[in-house]
């Protein structure tokens, strides 16, 4: 892959080579900053498992592979945040390996054109069979994939046609607003469909094993050098055909697992990026001068405390509001999130004016109404709970669940938390629903509260891990779902679903978490929905 | 010649049995674990049917009889699986990582015994000596102190507050690209190839985890130094030599050292196949890519085949060190048989 | 006839006092380690009522308060006062250490003598099984076995445990072993007694000397078991204090420059650890003088 001759240099880039070879031995550490105007290193706790996001078992972390490597149909525009940072701009659908598209006259197909110019990176054309077989693929292999299609109403190989080489049209099985956005969400990933299919085998006619190592995009990076576990080498695809070039010629993301490993090395200069970091280390490193911490609060994103109604005491309404009132959010948010994000508490109103989401709910601590409620419900003399906790998301999730568990212990119910292992806990939370108070954090892609309504508040859908269950709320998200933001009926249908979740609870919100990026002369970060590094607009200051 | 061939084989045999019996125990503990990998690698929004489906593609779904045979044969054939956090075959992880985790391990040792043997001789000449209380304490407080506590604290100073170790990003620097792979121990591989820049850079990210490693081991083998030594000086033999009018350094190291040195080298095999389980801890806190943070991380996550395919590993390893321990004593003292065994 | 009571079966009580009080002059480590071990019992047992603060009650204005006078070893990231938890934490990590070592040492005995005494297939086969156990990276395997359980301290003390039986049950067999057809013995069994009467109160205690070396040695290395658990993430429940979770937790706030969150426990665990080792130490030269010169 890297011949001999260009190993040496091959990180330390143009600005470098200035320095000899002999003078290297000598320096301590060479600083980032030395390492070339046009290379970036970043930091991450997590590993990046594989280069095909469709397949079985890829990470969340990897996702950011398919962001960069690939390109999609769309993508969305960006704005500037009010604090002055970049951000993906939902309300903005642009063109990325598409050249434009339109929506049939009936309202039930889009139709897109390809750019003529597109090429992949191995300089074949991208033409709509490659949509389609990205596509068919992204719907027919199972799992995240095609649910996440599913979510835009892209369900089957029969509704993508090839018009012809650089026509590509979707037939709708019916309007929806989320089927755009989904087709700018990192799933339908457009595959170089020729070299795929010359590794398909009849035993994986969709080349996953070939594709999970070797990514076959067009996207604005190529992957240099991946080794698992250690560090992940982007570098430019100088003839990138779907958007401007980026100015960064090699990006390398390394895995650090310990987190103050990672803010050591970016407050000693070695690193140029820290990607995630902890909200503690966030808030302290940016008192400093040359770091720049960017902190932006997760759209559509809550960390919850959910009492479950399957269990005896949360299945009356006032026990949930007695707790709902017995969190001490202001210290919760200070300690575990370090007062990074957004409260989501303290709300005036029971009825929400508009149709935000996340909005605060109208609870704060107050222990006397909290005691009053149990009483009311008949548990004046408390009762026992198990408070459950993620053990991979410990770090904000223990200082919470601690000051939860000392608040409720003043109103007599007494929690004991459980720490549960990282591979039990979607089992144990989210598909068997079996934990009767715990912490949840579900956050949507698709920016709509009916879409966060659907998974978090419905009955067995996934993230309603309350197993709640309130008429009102089945009949109104699967209307909101597909129904335009503009419709006169959206707005109100929406303020009553937030109404209900706010009187009954099931969901008590804490705060709305953020993503925290740290950065030394590097501009251009970007933040997205889906969480991971958007490298293609990044520079060096 | 023929005896100790049949020694040979004896000893081999009874390490079959062991070897089967952690196939059996790496099988049932990885499918105690609580998780439900296919809900875990069915990812952020999987539904009931994703989690099926991949249930399937994991074969999950097979009874557990069935399962533990397919997995049998698999090792048999030489197959561990494919580690679902990584992604890779775990055969090739381990690959990767195991001379990561060796070359670690022996840099300690080799470090671990630069000190304590001198230690222990010094100890052993001045029994009962304020030295020698010294030397006690000393190594004792090494092997009191936890790993994880050590490294951090060895992070904290040399690199964060003094500048003077290299960043603790695992086996080299961003700088500094791998040596092509020979046998994949860095030092070795740059040595070879006489690439010293990188060999340099190699030996700097070792430092602070040898030494973490190294203070926990030089107690054992201080301590076995210590007594082995003394158990010499008291024979007759050295009386003898003393008698005999020799240098007292002639007598501490040609003839009491030398034969102190075979209990030694006996704990330094125990203390090797302990010091790299010991490894998970360490790696972890140094980002080091060795397999005791491999099978961290896949135990978390109810990587079975990762797991499994750690275990199994450790385990030939561990059988094949005190073999060849066993061997090597019995072809240095014939006396030692294992019909007691 | 011996009993169990009495240390070592070839010393006499006056003796054996005489000979721990020359021990303890000629070698002033070994008195050293018995004063910080009574330390050690005064904060376990005595720790919660010594305490100037509750180690469990937060108090989020006072967080990350570095050590004063009114937080001698200043304050965690919740506003726990970190020299009580410290204290606190002495009877929960002497406790797991004890209940796991004690185990080990009761299920070891036991199969180390059926071993050694019965010897046959009986001896093959434990002694395969504890090959196996051995063949594991035995921090490995108490790592399985914890997270195959459920964090809590039971299985902790469980996991250490088992990955201890062998070490005993090696020593236990061995000695057994070497005795089983001695002349004592012999005579004890003419003298009528069972094979389990004699096994049990003429060999086995002759076992007890080596052991008690094991067990003061193992005591250290089961609390730096559990502490490296915990450090993984497989420790006790919070709000709990331990040792190796708070240095766990500590370590996350070194860089930062709260160093007090992870240094103060993890001296107090080096202290724990030390003392043990120190009186394993002392306790072989008094059982085994042959050992000094």
């Amino acid at each position: 892959m890297i011949k001999d001759t260009s190993r040496r240099n091959f990180l330390k880039g143009a600005g470098a080579t200035a320095l000899s070879a002999g003078v290297l031995p000598f320096l301590k550490v060479l600083p980032a900053a030395a390492a070339g105007k046009d290379v970036i290193v970043s930091v991450t706790g997590r590993t990046i498992n594989s280069l095909d996001l469709h397949r079985t078992g890829t990470n969340r972390p990897s996702y950011q592979v398919a962001v960069n490597v690939y390109d999609r149909l769309v993508s969305f525009g960006t704005k500037t945040l009010e604090d002055g940072s970049l951000s993906y701009d939902y309300s903005v659908i642009e063109p990325e390996a598409a050249e434009s598209w339109e929506i049939s006259d009936d309202g039930m197909a889009l139709v897109f054109k390809l750019r003529p110019e597109g090429k992949f990176h191995d300089g074949s054309p991208i033409i709509a069979q490659d949509v389609k077989w990205s596509f068919d693929r992204a719907v027919s292999v199972g799992g995240f994939p095609t649910v996440q299609m599913k979510a835009g109403s892209l369900e089957s190989p029969e509704q993508f046609e090839v018009v012809d080489d650089y026509t590509f049209k979707i037939n709708l099985l019916r309007q929806s607003k989320l089927t755009l956005p989904d087709l700018a969400v990192p799933v339908p990933m457009i595959i170089n469909s020729k070299v795929a299919m010359e590794h398909a085998t009849e035993d994986d006619p969709w080349a996953m094993e070939y594709l999970h190592k070797t990514p076959a995009g067009s996207g604005a990076f190529k992957v240099a050098a991946w080794k698992p576990g250690e560090q992940l080498v982007y570098e430019r695809n100088e003839a990138w055909t779907s958007g401007p070039v980026p100015e960064i010629k090699r990006v390398v993301i390394r895995e650090i697992p310990s987190s103050s490993t990672r803010r050591a090395l970016l407050e000693r200069g070695d690193v140029d990026l820290s990607f995630d970091m902890p909200n503690k280390d966030a808030k302290e490193l940016s008192e400093f001068e040359d770091i720049t911490v960017t902190t932006t609060p997760v759209e559509n994103a809550i960390y919850c405390l959910c009492p479950n109604l399957s269990f005896e005491p949360f299945k009356d309404k006032r026990v949930r509001q007695a707790i709902a009132w017995a969190v001490p959010y202001e210290e919760v948010f200070q300690t575990s999130a370090y007062g990074r994000g957004a409260p989501m508490w303290g709300g005036s109103s029971t009825t929400p004016q508009d149709i935000a989401w996340p909005q605060k709910f109208p609870y704060a601590t107050d222990l006397e109404k909290a005691k009053a409620l149990l009483e009311e419900a008949g548990y004046g003399d408390g009762f026992e709970v198990p408070l459950s906790i993620d053990l991979s998301q410990s770090d904000w999730m223990e200082p919470a669940a601690l000051l939860i568990q000392e608040n409720l212990a003043k109103i007599g119910i007494t929690a004991t938390i459980e720490k549960i292992p990282g591979a039990n806990w979607r089992t144990a939370s989210l598909v068997e629903k079996r934990l009767p108070l715990h912490l949840e954090t579900f956050g949507g892609w698709l920016n709509y509260p009916c879409y966060y309504f659907f998974w978090a508040y419905q009955e067995g859908h996934l993230f309603n891990s309350s197993n709640y269950r309130n008429e009102e709320i089945e009949t109104l998200t699967p209307e909101t779902l597909h129904m335009p933001v503009d419709d006169p009926d959206y707005a109100v249908k929406i303020k009553r679903m937030i109404e209900i979740a706010w009187d009954e609870v099931p969901r008590i919100a804490l705060w709305q978490p953020a993503v925290n990026v740290g950065t030394r002369d590097v501009d251009g970060y970007e933040y997205w929905f889906h969480r991971q590094l958007d490298a293609r607009g990044l520079k060096k200051a | 010649m023929s005896g100790t061939l049949r020694t040979v084989i004896v000893r081999l045999s009874q390490a079959i049995p062991v070897i089967l019996g952690v196939v059996v125990v790496s099988f049932v503990l990885t499918r105690a674990l609580p998780g439900d990998p296919a809900v875990y690698f069915a990812g952020m929004a999987a539904d009931e049917n994703s989690i099926a489906e991949t249930r399937t593609a994991l074969g999950l779904d097979k009874p557990m009889a069935q399962q533990f045979l397919v997995y049998a044969g698999d090792v048999l054939a030489g197959d561990l699986g494919q580690s679902l956090s990584t992604g890779q075959p775990v055969l090739q992880d381990l690959m990767t990582r195991l001379p990561a985790s060796l070359e670690l391990t022996l840099t300690a040792l080799v470090l671990s015994c630069l000190i304590a043997i001198p230690l222990g001789i010094l100890a052993a000449t001045r029994p009962g000596s304020v030295a020698d209380h010294l030397c006690r304490v000393l190594v004792t407080a090494g092997v009191s102190l936890p790993t994880f506590f050590t490294g951090v604290v060895l992070i904290y100073v040399f690199y964060y507050l003094l500048g003077v170790a290299p960043s603790p990003v695992g086996r080299l620097d961003f700088i500094y690209i791998e040596p092509d792979r020979i046998t994949g121990f860095y030092l070795i591989d740059a040595a070879l190839v006489g690439d010293w820049e990188t060999w340099g850079a190699a030996a700097k990210q070792l430092i602070l985890p040898a030494i973490t490693l190294s203070l926990f081991t030089l107690a054992p083998l201080a301590r076995m130094t210590r007594a082995a030594m003394l158990s010499a000086l008291s024979s007759d033999y050295i009386r003898t030599a003393r008698a005999a009018g020799l240098t007292e350094s002639k007598v501490l190291y040609a003839y009491a050292f030398r034969n102190a040195l075979l209990p030694v080298v006996t704990t330094l095999g125990m203390v090797f196949s302990f010091t790299l389980g010991a490894n998970v801890l360490v790696e972890k806190v140094f980002a080091w890519p060795g397999i005791g943070s491999y099978a961290v991380e896949a135990l978390v996550v109810s990587d079975y085949a990762a797991v499994q395919g750690f275990v199994l590993a450790m385990a030939l390893l561990f059988v094949a060190l005190n073999l060849i321990i066993d061997l090597t004593y019995t072809l240095i003292d014939p006396r030692i048989g294992f019909e007691t065994r | 006839m011996t009993d169990l009571s009495s240390p070592s079966p070839r010393l006499n009580q006056d003796g054996a006092l005489a000979h721990v009080a020359y021990v303890l002059r000629s070698n002033p480590v070994t008195l050293l380690a018995f004063c910080m071990f009574a330390v050690l019992l005064v904060m376990a047992l005595f720790g919660p009522y010594l305490v100037p603060h509750d180690p469990l009650v937060s108090n989020a204005a006072q967080a990350l308060q570095p050590p004063s006078l009114v937080h001698w070893f200043g304050t965690d990231n919740l506003g726990r006062d970190v020299f009580s938890r410290v204290v606190v934490a002495a009877r929960l990590d002497l406790a797991i250490s004890v209940a796991a070592v004690a185990l080990s040492f009761a299920i070891g005995s036991v199969l180390g003598s059926i071993a050694g005494y019965w010897g046959g297939w009986l001896d093959t086969v434990l002694n395969r099984v504890f090959d196996t156990i051995m063949a594991f990276p035995l921090f490995v395997l108490a790592m399985g076995i914890v997270a195959a359980l459920g964090n809590t301290v039971e299985n902790i003390v469980y996991a250490t445990a088992v990955i201890n039986i062998p070490f005993y049950a090696r020593l236990v067999r061995a000695e057994v072993n070497i005795r089983r057809n001695a002349g004592f013995a012999q005579a004890a069994k003419l003298a009528g007694n069972s094979d389990l009467r004699v096994l049990a109160f003429h060999i086995f205690p002759n076992a007890l000397p080596p052991m008690m070396v094991q067990v003061s040695l193992n005591l250290g290395w089961a609390i730096l078991n559990a502490a490296g658990l915990s450090f993984i993430g497989l420790g006790v429940r919070p709000p709990t204090a331990e040792w190796g979770i708070m240095v766990a937790e500590g370590a996350n706030f070194i860089v930062s420059g709260e160093w007090w969150l992870a240094i103060f426990p993890g001296l107090s665990l080096m202290f724990a650890v030390f003392t043990f080792n120190l009186l394993g130490d002392g306790l072989r030269d008094i059982v085994d003088p042959r050992q000094r010169s």
